[in-house]
């Protein structure tokens, strides 16, 4: 049945491949909002779904890339595993493949890494139909060019994704959250000192005037560190990170620009009008503003980081941060060797590709 | 050639140029010295400006280029190429700038990877990637091999500690890759560089992500008289929630050999050992000490003792840490090989190994990373008899393609080079492989970055595969095959 689906998937491709008919990957849809907007016939691969292996002891889950991200939690949760890097949901149809191909991570990110830290092999389509495996089920592996990993975040422009194998983690034995005030600037250097101070931090956000962390791990040392922070304990956790993981939190509630800045940690407040939200212990900020577009990358240039426009902005205009000449020649050389004909999700991540 | 060095001595001062036939020597192999080729010259830059240089005069004549580190790697990769130029990257040994608030470490790639951590120790921090090799390996060649270590189980391979490299490519333009952010814009050409064995690019600059030292770190050692019970253990504690920062182990053949060396008090009755670190705050480590006691001895344990404070902590890890000189005591010669497989099967791969090396009539005693399931099997052998490097090295391939068969790999952290790239073609199909190609050609077009290594033609393939084939036309008709 499914081996029939990636058959006619192959055939897609391959006769987008012929015709030169460039073609608009999807999975749940869940993030149409993200990236540039592109002309092609819609590819749904939604249906190439289910998970094909998962041993709790290998640490290991490998599923079809159109299984959903819910289906994936429910079924680490029940042999009390996660996927540590917390992959937003912005819809219940998220699937692996769009969690991958977008390569974003939630909350968890500075402490236990990011999607391309977890994802351990995939099984992709190039953009000549070719079925290809890189990586696999285990955690060492260096055989080979790390395909896996460059696909990861690609958007879709260098295969398509028909498989996923991803490292889980347990789930911390206990978690609690802590909330207390700070200004921006107190709470980024505090955010960086406990980092350094193996506090077991898994996440750490600022958003008016109040810092919120979480702390993990084994339940006495959790209330231990806990009890050395001057900060009081937050009953809504749970609910707090996952609105922040999934933007269902008040901030993103309205229709503003939104912008993605991923900055290096200690960067001061920096000099942009509008509202901020800090997390990822101040390596990531989200940030709604009118300022034009130009000052936004070049105030986040300056301070060594990338802007992203997230949400709302011109689709049509570039959307991610522009790559200097020599990183955007050896991105149009990797496009080429993957998808020559420029079929695959064209111009998705930048004009060009 | 004579009019290709004419040029290097325009761009580099001639101290920094080897010609001479005795001081080459020195570079003809990695540590892997079964694999031996004179590089024509050797230049030892000590400027980006310079390897810049050197770069596009490479590219302008067509000379091939080899970068080296320390001289390490087990793989073959730094081996040179005839005709070609060898570029060590030995002057380049500064830590440039380090950032205790930010946790970032920038550093030269010459720069050893154990004085990483040394640097950074007094601010509570430590470079998590730790190879056998750290007292002498360095950072650049850790990038391009993506090197492990025996804590990498816990704090992840180089891929997961670092966030930036400066990048030579093959027409000596400068790029930087990655940034002090998390994440970058565009392809992941970070994750693409690191393990890439010098093929797409001479990294000059890396920088490097710090965490904080564990407070508090014990060590079990656990005796087992049946190896499928070790390999039981490991799954179990990983099945029980708990990530070790170390899960190391040994069987019989190695233990007496470190037992003989050393006098650690290791069990030398036992079919293994498993050595198990856990790390963090003291409650933690103190409740996880206990549940991995528990789960060991459920698993079959004979003997289970924890270590009573550091000083017997260090001498459990001491063992594991010369094992490999011990095993050096033994035999002749050893040959150690580096496969990844699922951690299930542990127990049948490692008698199968012991099926193999009786068809070679070779000794192989193991010592590995049980934690993540990397073996590393040591092929005892002795160069002096004629035939027994064959045997060793058809051996060793014929371990690794098991590994593939049962979902693993035939490389968890030494790298492809020159020594498993006839395996790749049993990992990978003809069109993976032309991918790969594809990949190199992105950045290197005349392919003079590190040939011959990493990727094997398909003509190669095609070659080794008909060696399968053609069973007859083998080298020693004599053993037996299946």
């Amino acid at each position: 049945m499914t081996d029939k689906i990636v058959r006619q998937y192959q055939q897609q491709v391959q006769d987008a491949y012929s015709s030169e008919m460039p073609l608009c990957i999807q999975g749940g849809n869940s993030k149409a909002f993200y990236g540039r907007k592109i002309e092609a016939e819609q590819f749904d691969v939604s249906a190439n779904s289910g998970v094909i292996s998962y041993e709790p002891t290998e640490l290991v889950i490998t599923v079809r890339a159109g299984t959903t991200i819910s289906e994936i939690n429910e079924v680490l949760a029940n042999h009390d595993q996660m996927l540590a890097f917390e992959p937003p949901c912005f819809s219940t149809t998220a699937t692996a493949g769009g969690m991958v191909a977008c390569g974003l991570s939630g909350p968890r990110r500075p402490y236990v890494g990011a999607v391309r830290d977890f994802v351990l092999g995939i099984k992709c389509l190039n953009g000549k139909a070719e079925i290809l495996n890189f990586g696999g089920q285990v955690m060492k592996n260096v055989a080979g060019y790390d395909v896996s990993r460059l696909m990861t975040g690609a958007m879709g422009t260098l295969g398509v994704l028909l498989e996923v194998s991803l490292k889980v983690l347990p789930t911390p034995d206990y978690e609690l959250t802590l909330k207390g005030e700070a200004d921006d600037a107190t709470a980024i250097n505090l955010m960086n000192q406990w980092a350094g101070q193996s506090v077991p931090l898994s996440a750490a956000s600022f958003y008016d005037n109040n810092i919120f962390i979480r702390l993990s791990g084994h339940r006495n040392a959790v209330i231990a560190a806990a009890s050395q922070l001057q900060f009081s304990e937050y009953s809504d956790g749970e609910h707090y990170w996952q609105s922040l993981r999934d933007h269902e939190h008040d901030f993103f509630s309205d229709n503003k620009k939104l912008w993605r800045l991923s900055v290096p940690s200690t960067t001061k407040p920096m000099n942009l009008h509008g509202q901020w939200f800090i997390e990822w212990g101040g390596a990531l900020r989200w940030l709604k503003t009118s300022e034009p577009v130009e000052q936004v990358r070049r105030v986040v240039s300056m301070a060594g980081g990338h802007a992203t426009l997230f949400r709302g902005g011109n689709q049509n205009d570039d959307v991610f941060h522009p790559l200097s000449a020599g990183i955007g020649n050896l991105h149009l050389a990797l496009k080429n060797a993957f998808d020559p004909k420029k079929i695959l999700n064209r111009g998705r991540l930048y004009k060009e590709f | 050639m004579s009019l290709f060095v004419d040029k290097l001595k325009r761009l580099l001062p001639k101290e920094l140029i080897i010609a001479d036939e005795e001081l080459l020597r020195a570079y003809e192999c990695d540590a892997l010295s079964a694999y031996r080729q004179l590089p024509s010259y050797v230049v030892m830059p000590e400027s980006v400006d310079q390897v810049q240089a050197i770069m596009r005069l490479c590219h302008q004549e067509n000379v091939p280029v080899v970068a080296r580190g320390a001289g390490t790697g087990l793989s073959g990769g730094a081996m040179p190429v005839e005709d070609g130029l060898l570029l060590s990257l030995a002057k380049f040994n500064q830590i440039v700038h380090l950032d205790p608030d930010q946790r970032i470490a920038t550093v030269q790639p010459g720069v050893r990877n154990i004085s990483v951590s040394e640097a950074v120790e007094k601010y509570g921090l430590f470079y998590a990637p730790d190879p056998s090799s750290q007292i002498a390996c360095t950072i650049g060649g850790n990038v391009a091999e993506n090197s492990g270590g025996v804590h990498c189980l816990k704090y992840g391979l180089t891929v997961h500690n670092i966030l930036a490299v400066k990048l030579i490519t093959v027409t000596g333009e400068l790029l930087e890759i990655g940034a002090d952010s998390l994440d970058s814009a565009g392809y992941d050409l970070l994750a693409l560089m690191t393990g890439s064995e010098g093929m797409l690019g001479v990294i000059v600059e890396v920088t490097l992500k710090l965490i904080s030292k564990p407070l508090n770190n014990r060590v079990l050692l656990a005796a087992f008289d049946e190896i499928e019970e070790a390999g039981k253990g490991v799954a179990d504690i990983i099945a029980s929630g708990i990530i070790p920062a170390g899960l190391e182990m040994m069987d019989n053949g190695v233990i007496k050999a470190v037992e003989d060396y050393l006098h650690a008090g290791y069990p030398v009755n036992a079919a293994a050992i498993l050595i198990c670190e856990v790390d963090g705050a003291e409650e933690e480590v103190d409740e996880e000490c206990r549940k991995v006691k528990a789960i060991l001895e459920v698993a079959g344990a004979s003997d289970v003792r924890v270590a009573r404070n550091k000083e017997e902590g260090d001498k459990f890890w001491e063992g594991r840490k010369s094992a490999f000189p011990a095993v050096g005591r033994i035999a002749a010669d050893y040959y150690c090989m580096d496969g990844t497989i699922p951690r299930k099967h542990i127990g049948s791969v490692l008698n199968r190994i012991d099926e193999l090396a009786k068809q070679y009539k070779l000794g192989v005693v193991n010592v590995f990373h049980a934690g993540d399931g990397n073996l590393h099997p040591l092929i005892l052998y002795d160069v002096s008899i004629e035939g027994e490097l064959e045997r060793a090295e058809e051996l060793g391939g014929k371990i690794l393609e098991v590994c593939v068969e049962v979902g693993g790999t035939i490389t968890g952290e030494h790298g492809v080079g020159i020594e498993k790239i006839n395996q790749m073609c049993v990992q990978f199909n003809a069109e993976e492989l032309v991918q790969f190609h594809a990949i190199k050609n992105a950045f290197d077009p005349k392919g003079l970055l590190n040939p011959g290594k990493a990727i094997p033609t398909l003509n190669r393939c095609a070659e080794f595969g008909a060696m399968h084939i053609h069973r007859g036309e083998l080298p020693h008709p004599d053993l037996e095959r299946f």
